[in-house]
């Protein structure tokens, strides 16, 4: 195991003495604040688009708001995230002539990404709240809209908490092809470290490491928040 | 106080309500009842357009509610709502359940006003006067949520959710939740239908307290007790349409209607 400790230390040198830890905080935080604004920016388009998806469809506007949703969850699970990103990173950002990081983009993309999956599961959650619910609302005179974000959206987002949690942690782990776009995450950080050591195994273990620490930690986070909004229940 | 006009609803291809004509006046207390699936239930869901009528007219207060133009929230604030499975919101305690609406609108309406000030401050028309607070509405509104559960003697219940509670308080905590709206009428939905037999009684005890207050009421029941003690009127609803109304004591003892003789012996 003599080659091993070498490694480490190879490793640990770079580490240390010459920065390294400096470039994977940067990818930590990156990666995190990726994966973050992905999710709220997720949320926020996956409940619109979920509100719209269960709408009385009696009406055009309903339907035409529909067709859009549709469209727009089709083209975002239909079409790898690396693609996505390339695309708005190297042909849709220079159409418009905005100039952003490749951070930025990441941010946006995810969110955009992350939207459509989550309008599918915001959908199952509010389908599975009690539809007298929305009509007791509906009774005491609130419109649709109230009674959706009062009432029936708190208790969805309560059934769907650990379907969300999941999706954060795959936003987490699918940070990794960010450097697609130029931005700076773990990967990118790790990478560093191995091609200045011309050592791969330790820093990609290291990498491996950090995130199951991440996961883990946010699995324990999401548990806890299932305990405390379960207070409404019975069974507490 | 509502007339309705030649009411009928389709589902689909299947016309559940072929022209209903009734008119509740303030103070009646009329009983539903019928076989199921005769459409009481949904004639009483149309009459707050919880279902769209196909056709005809709803006339609440002098507007006909049944037109799609009309902003329904506002009349549907005036007729309160009970139903079978009682619907109270289950993330919230039973006081937030109680105050939510009466809070909310108020609010609505204070910020309309300030809206309007604002505007109307520039183009020098009337304010209109804000003699209230979000503070002071709120603070009314948990009096009032208060005093109803006082009336129903579970003031000791205010703080906790509606899972921790029983079908029957459960039940009467919806009733009091449609009176915190200060309705001109109540709907209610067989509001007994869904609860142990024991409990019952005291919801029944609860709507006779109201009707006793004078109350409008309109109940879809199988509770003939209940339509027989309490009703000022029994309305025998089969095949989608009205095929009896009368006062219950000539109702019960002098049924005119082959259905209606035939549903009675068997619910009687």
């Amino acid at each position: 195991m003599g080659n091993f400790d070498q490694k480490v230390n190879k490793f640990i040198e770079i580490f240390w003495e010459q920065n390294g830890y400096n470039k994977v905080l940067q990818g930590l935080q990156n990666t995190l604040m990726i994966a973050i604004a992905g999710l709220i920016i997720g949320i926020i388009i996956g409940t619109v688009i979920a509100t719209v998806r269960v709408l009385p469809k009696y009406k055009t506007l309903p339907k035409v708001l529909n067709a859009i949703c549709s469209f727009y969850v089709a083209l975002f699970r239909g079409t790898p995230m690396v693609v996505q990103l390339l695309v708005f990173y190297y042909v849709l950002l220079p159409i418009i002539g905005l100039k952003i990081t490749g951070v930025q983009v990441a941010m946006m993309v995810f969110g955009l990404n992350s939207g459509a999956y989550i309008s599918e599961i915001m959908r199952s959650g509010i389908q599975s709240v009690d539809p007298g619910q929305m009509e007791a609302g509906r009774a005491v005179g609130l419109s649709f809209g109230t009674s959706m974000i009062k009432i029936v959206i708190p208790q969805a987002v309560k059934n769907i908490l650990p379907t969300l949690g999941n999706e954060f942690i795959s936003l987490i782990k699918e940070t990794s092809v960010v450097s697609f776009v130029g931005a700076a995450d773990l990967y990118v950080a790790f990478n560093y470290i191995g091609s200045n050591s011309y050592e791969f195994m330790v820093p990609y273990l290291v990498m491996a490491l950090i995130y199951i620490v991440l996961v883990l930690i946010i699995s324990l986070l999401i548990k806890l928040m299932e305990r405390s909004l379960k207070k409404s229940d019975r069974r507490n | 106080m509502i007339d309705v006009i030649n009411l009928k609803k389709s589902f689909g291809d299947v016309e559940v309500l072929k022209g209903i004509n009734m008119t509740i006046n303030k103070g009646d207390i009329v009983a539903i009842i019928g076989p199921s699936g005769s459409g009481k239930s949904t004639f009483l869901r149309c009459l707050n357009c919880m279902e769209d009528p196909t056709s005809g007219q709803i006339i609440f207060n002098g507007v006909d509610i049944a037109d799609m133009k009309v902003d329904i929230n506002i009349h549907r604030r005036k007729m309160g709502m009970v139903f079978q499975h009682f619907n109270l919101f289950n993330n919230k305690t039973v006081l937030e359940n109680i105050m939510l609406a009466p809070v909310y609108t108020r609010c609505q309406e204070l910020k309309k006003a300030k809206r309007h000030n604002r505007l109307a401050a520039f183009s020098k028309k009337e304010q209109i006067p804000v003699t209230t607070t979000k503070e002071q509405i709120k603070k009314e509104a948990r009096e009032q949520a208060m005093n109803l559960l006082k009336r129903i003697g579970l003031e000791d219940k205010a703080n906790v959710y509606p899972s921790t509670l029983s079908g029957g308080q459960k039940q009467r905590i919806a009733i009091v939740r449609a009176l915190a709206m200060n309705p001109d009428v109540i709907l209610f939905d067989e509001p007994t239908s869904a609860l142990d037999p024991e409990m019952v009684g005291e919801v029944l005890e609860l709507m006779k307290q109201l009707a006793e207050e004078g109350m409008t009421m309109v109940v879809v029941t199988h509770e003939m007790g209940f339509a027989r003690e309490v009703a000022s009127r029994v309305v025998f609803i089969d095949e989608g349409v009205i095929k009896e109304e009368a006062e219950p004591k000539e109702f019960f003892a002098h049924p005119k209607d082959v259905r209606l003789k035939e549903f009675l012996s068997k619910v009687l």
